[in-house]
């Protein structure tokens, strides 16, 4: 059942990959490498094209033009394998609002193909790990904000991917609950998982482990949030991001 | 196997807890066999009929006695006003008034001729057209009573027998087609909407990154639309029966195949509305154009297809209720087999292959 990924590869690979929807390019020739274990991130503006990458990757849109592979799968014809070893979590709540927390973690669990005895082991485990507590047995539509998040993290790590793609996984919560997010991630990416990450909040952006900064499509600047900010001799990463956008957009005029 | 029944039992928790589906569902079909049998009622029975009675002769008192006992007929809850009798077919209290004017005992006792003088309520023409035909019948039969055993009136009678719906129910001719406007109202009404429903709020993206296969996601979502389609279908059967008493002559057997077919083509209907937009709201609003409306106007369930003119007929060949409301009475008034049900057996195949040719090419994993 369980196809092992090719090893000895990034977790996430592109060349060149683009993505046009009629004369508009959304995602323009980004080349990137994320390892396993390791937090990358995508911080752009809204429109930017982090969404439409992501979606790219795992397996929901056909690429324009370029390569990738993603758990050593092509995604242009191996989005069937892909899909095994990736979790995903969209910027928009997307489990059921009229299940129950468990209700959803068991609808995914058989979704992923676990067993029965695999699966619940595996809802306790998490239940605990993510502090859900109580809040599995609520209806998914009536959770705070934050408790939804966990539950979409809980759902989309259930079957162990090896590779987490996060689209604006804390819209919209308050930061102590960011912060603890952040933490569950951490452990995540320390057990061997690959996240990928697209934020457009700084602080966000400075826990990743290495960053893409993407601006009309294309990637503009890469590299490790630090080394970033020596490099433009910047404090901030705000001030970074904002003066690479603005001389951009002053090179276009 | 194991998605699909998992998909099948979460789209029955969707159901089951969404107070609009389970309205849609459940009552929607009992309140069409009401509305549909009780409600747009094309029988004449207890017509409210006033009698101005100004013989008062035995004779009059017998007619009056007659028109009464006929289950046609029924008396006002008011009697009229000899000064302006009208006023009972203004207010609607009656839908027609007969006279029975001075002289009518004495002339019919001597044999004369005798004119009796009716108005009619003609604002609705069916009825007011109804009523003089059968109020001519009770006369007659009236008439004919008073002759001798032996007298035997000379000339030509039409002996009439209707067939299949000898009563001329109007229930026993619509509640079958509301079988098919059901159906067709589950299928596709409420697949293209929960399946719209899980584009819009992203469920179906989230699902669709899973390794699930398209091919489980439309199977578990669908099963449970035919089963509850399948089970409406046999309540608004069974209320036919019971409340209406409509006769199923033909077999259910063959009405079991033919609504199978009938389903799948509602289904693909469904799912290619739901691959056309986006929204929730649109799902609906194109669903109910391309499925609920058509159904109930062209199929013939109501309105005969070929008073239409040109164009609604040439359209009414792409409903697929067209030819399922045939199938449906002809089996279940008229013990149709499937020999002479070919034609539409043919058509509505045709029309299931084509449909779900389209519907299975626009479903795929990616969603755009």
């Amino acid at each position: 059942m369980i196809v092992p990924a090719p090893a000895h590869t990034h977790a996430v690979e592109t060349e060149q990959l683009s993505r046009l929807f009629g004369s508009f390019t959304a995602v323009d020739r980004v080349s990137l490498r994320v390892n396993y274990g390791e937090i990358f991130g995508f911080l752009g503006a809204n429109g930017a094209g982090k969404t439409t990458a992501i979606r790219m990757l795992c397996g929901l849109l056909m690429p324009s033009s370029g390569s990738g592979r993603v758990a050593g799968f092509d995604v242009y014809r191996q989005s069937e394998l892909i899909k095994r070893h990736i979790g995903y979590m969209s910027q928009k709540f997307s489990l059921y609002p009229d299940l129950t927390g468990r209700e959803n973690l068991d609808f995914y669990g058989a979704a992923y193909g676990l067993g029965n005895t695999a699966l619940r082991a595996r809802i306790d485990e998490l239940t605990e790990r993510l502090e859900l507590g109580q809040f599995i047995h609520q209806l998914a539509g009536k959770l705070p904000v934050g408790w939804r998040q966990r539950l979409a993290l809980a759902a989309a790590i259930l079957h162990r991917p090896r590779i987490l793609f996060l689209d604006e996984p804390t819209g919209g919560v308050d930061p102590v609950f960011r912060r603890k997010f952040w933490g569950l991630l951490y452990e995540l990416a320390e057990s061997g998982v690959a996240i990928f990450v697209t934020t457009h909040y700084m602080d966000e952006a400075e826990y990743c482990g290495r960053l893409s900064i993407m601006h009309r499509g294309g990637i503009i600047e890469q590299g490790r949030p630090f080394e970033l900010k020596k490099k433009h001799a910047t404090a901030s990463l705000e001030d970074l991001f904002v003066n690479l956008i603005l001389s951009r957009e002053a090179e276009r005029a | 196997m194991h998605r699909i029944r998992f998909i099948a039992q979460k789209e029955f928790y969707h159901i089951m807890r969404d107070f609009r589906s389970l309205l849609i569902v459940i009552i929607m079909p009992v309140m069409m066999i009401f509305l549909y049998g009780y409600a747009i009622n094309m029988d004449i029975e207890n017509v409210t009929l006033a009698i101005v009675d100004l013989d008062h002769s035995l004779e009059s008192r017998q007619l009056t006695e007659r028109f009464y006992r006929s289950p046609y007929f029924s008396r006002p809850d008011a009697e009229p006003d000899l000064n302006d009798p009208d006023r009972l077919l203004r207010s609607g209290r009656a839908a027609a008034i007969l006279y029975l004017p001075v002289g009518f005992g004495r002339a019919l006792t001597r044999g004369e001729d005798f004119e009796l003088g009716m108005t009619v309520d003609g604002s609705d023409a069916n009825l007011a057209a109804a009523v003089q035909a059968y109020s001519n019948g009770v006369l007659f039969e009236f008439l004919m009573d008073r002759l001798p055993p032996d007298f035997d009136i000379p000339g030509v009678r039409i002996s009439q027998q209707v067939l299949y719906n000898p009563d001329l129910k109007s229930s026993h001719f619509l509640v079958p087609g509301l079988v098919a406007i059901v159906l067709m109202l589950i299928s596709a009404l409420m697949t293209s909407i929960t399946i719209a429903r899980e584009k819009e709020s992203g469920t179906m993206e989230q699902l669709l990154t899973t390794p699930v296969k398209p091919r489980e996601v439309l199977i578990g979502k669908l099963l449970p639309y035919v089963v509850i389609a399948f089970f409406d279908g046999i309540l608004v059967l069974l209320f036919a029966r019971l409340v209406f008493g409509v006769p199923f002559v033909g077999s259910h057997l063959l009405l079991l195949f033919f609504g199978l077919i009938y389903v799948t083509t509602a289904l693909s209907i469904g799912i290619l509305v739901s691959s056309l937009v986006s929204t929730l709201r649109e799902a609906t609003m194109l669903a109910q154009l391309s499925t609920l409306l058509p159904s109930v106007m062209l199929s013939g369930f109501i309105f005969a297809i070929k008073n239409m003119p040109f164009v609604l007929q040439a359209l009414s060949h792409l409903v697929a209720a067209r030819y399922f409301v045939v199938i449906i009475r002809g089996i279940m008034l008229k013990e149709a087999g499937f020999s002479v049900l070919i034609p539409q057996a043919a058509a509505l195949i045709l029309l299931m292959l084509a449909l779900m040719t389209i519907a299975a090419t626009k479903f795929s994993t990616r969603v755009s």
